[in-house]
């Protein structure tokens, strides 16, 4: 009974993390999108200089664990003198590790609009920058939607992980809470109901644009 | 395609634009930079926690409160976990660590500790059913142990051979293990062993073993302008009585 109480009268400081959280999240969802359709792109580029970088990205962040880009960007940079804070060194290793996902995103949603419909954009005398621009991201853009609404979701539980270097985001709230009441359980399991609505919420807002578009 | 290239640039700044270049050095860088940046690890109360206003207190804290104070510069706290503690001091992410931070040898190899400023024993902790009541460390042997990840108990039990020793990042987590009975005790410091005994009694400690080990605020090796300031520091605090103080606010 004292555990269901000490969530409920702690429960404000849980969701003054879970606000640092979605704030961590839009801002790595932000940095990831813009790296991963580049990145995206890059890989489909038949130009060597610009596709072995982007597929080099690409196999190393995803082939590594986020715990250890977010500390090798935290602690490890200081080495080549760069010292970021906990909250940008957080978004950079979240969103360069996003970005890398996203771009394996972008390049599917690409290959998924047949060829037909470049070179319809080509012979129209669209350059290949407004090909890309005008007709195939929209229409990739809204095959991708589930497999970028499965990606936030994600990145919203693995912003966790931004607790280790001390970013005060939902998980590191609670960790501060329980230290306080002592009640490790009850804590925990506000902090998950919390992720759940979070994620939820995030899954619900994508299956909205998802048939909005499909009507479109 | 001017344009992309351009937004590809601009993104780039951003990010290495949140780069700070602020090193972690002598008095006078920090008393230009205008703030003491101390490290901590605020879940270990009373030494260090966050309170009903969501603010960072404690014993440790209060010290550092003064020692910010006798530089004429703010205090901020940066908060991160034990075992980052070391390595964010190293990288010059924070000038001082002040966590309840046992000194060792181990430890004092890579940082400089100053003047003990706390006594602390280790605590035995066990489940309140009377099957198991370890009085000392040998008792251990073939049992599971949970411990904080790099704290002293981590370290005196770690030593002994034919300890199943089981870590975790919080101790909270540890007593949760203890609860769940995946494990047959945890070692911890006395303090917080005795602030999480009062508030849970299905736990007891079953034994105090005094490892005659100590408190020290850790400085980066070298460093030692900042050391002695600290040291004088905390000799001028014991001796105008402010350290009692601080001793009846935050343990009694």
């Amino acid at each position: 009974m004292e555990a269901v109480l000490e969530l409920f009268k702690n429960f404000q400081f849980l969701l003054i993390g879970a606000w640092e959280t979605l704030k961590l999240t839009a801002f790595s969802v932000g940095i990831g999108l813009i790296l991963g359709t580049f990145i995206g792109m890059g890989r489909l580029s038949k130009i060597k200089l610009i596709n072995y970088p982007c597929t080099a990205y690409v196999e190393f962040l995803r082939g590594t664990p986020l715990l250890v880009q977010i500390s090798i960007i935290y602690f490890g940079l200081p080495q080549l003198g760069i010292q970021l804070a906990p909250y940008p060194a957080a978004i950079t290793a979240l969103g360069l590790n996003s970005g890398a996902y996203i771009a394996e995103i972008v390049r599917a949603g690409i290959q998924s609009i047949p060829k037909g419909q470049y070179e319809a954009a080509r012979s129209l005398g669209l350059t290949h920058w407004q090909s890309m621009r005008y007709v195939i991201l929209p229409q990739a853009f809204r095959n991708i939607l589930p497999a970028l609404g499965n990606e936030f979701i994600t990145l919203t539980k693995d912003s966790s992980l931004a607790s280790v270097i001390g970013v005060s985001e939902l998980m590191r709230a609670g960790q501060f809470v329980i230290s306080r009441t002592f009640q490790t359980f009850s804590i925990y399991f506000g902090i998950a109901f919390i992720y759940f609505v979070m994620t939820f919420v995030i899954s619900r807002l994508v299956r909205y644009v998802e048939r909005r578009m499909a009507t479109a | 395609m001017n344009k992309k290239k351009l937004l590809w640039i601009v993104a780039l700044i951003l990010i290495t634009g949140m780069v700070s270049t602020v090193f972690c050095q002598t008095l006078t860088q920090i008393k230009q930079r205008g703030k003491l940046l101390v490290g901590t690890e605020p879940t270990f109360p009373p030494f260090e926690f966050v309170d009903e206003k969501n603010q960072v207190v404690g014993f440790d804290i209060d010290i550092a409160n003064e020692l910010a104070k006798r530089l004429g510069v703010k205090l901020e706290i940066v908060s991160l976990p034990f075992d980052s503690l070391i390595p964010a001091l190293l990288q010059g992410k924070i000038d001082l660590i002040i966590a309840g931070m046992t000194i060792t040898e181990e430890r004092a190899k890579v940082v400089d500790f100053s003047k003990a400023y706390f006594e602390a024993n280790q605590a035995i902790v066990v489940r309140k059913d009377g099957k198991f009541e370890p009085k000392k460390f040998e008792e251990l042997v073939g049992k599971k142990v949970a411990v904080q990840l790099g704290t002293t108990g981590d370290l005196v039990v770690s030593d002994i051979n034919g300890i199943n020793v089981v870590r975790f990042q919080k101790f909270t987590d540890a007593f949760l293990e203890l609860q769940n009975g995946r494990v047959d005790a945890v070692v911890l410091d006395e303090a917080p062993a005795k602030a999480y005994v009062k508030k849970f009694p299905k736990f007891v400690i079953s034994a105090v073993v005094d490892t005659g080990e100590t408190y020290g605020i850790a400085v980066k090796k070298g460093n030692k302008e900042l050391l002695n300031f600290v040291n004088q520091t905390l000799d001028i605090i014991k001796s105008a009585g402010i350290y009692n103080k601080l001793l009846q606010k935050w343990f009694e």
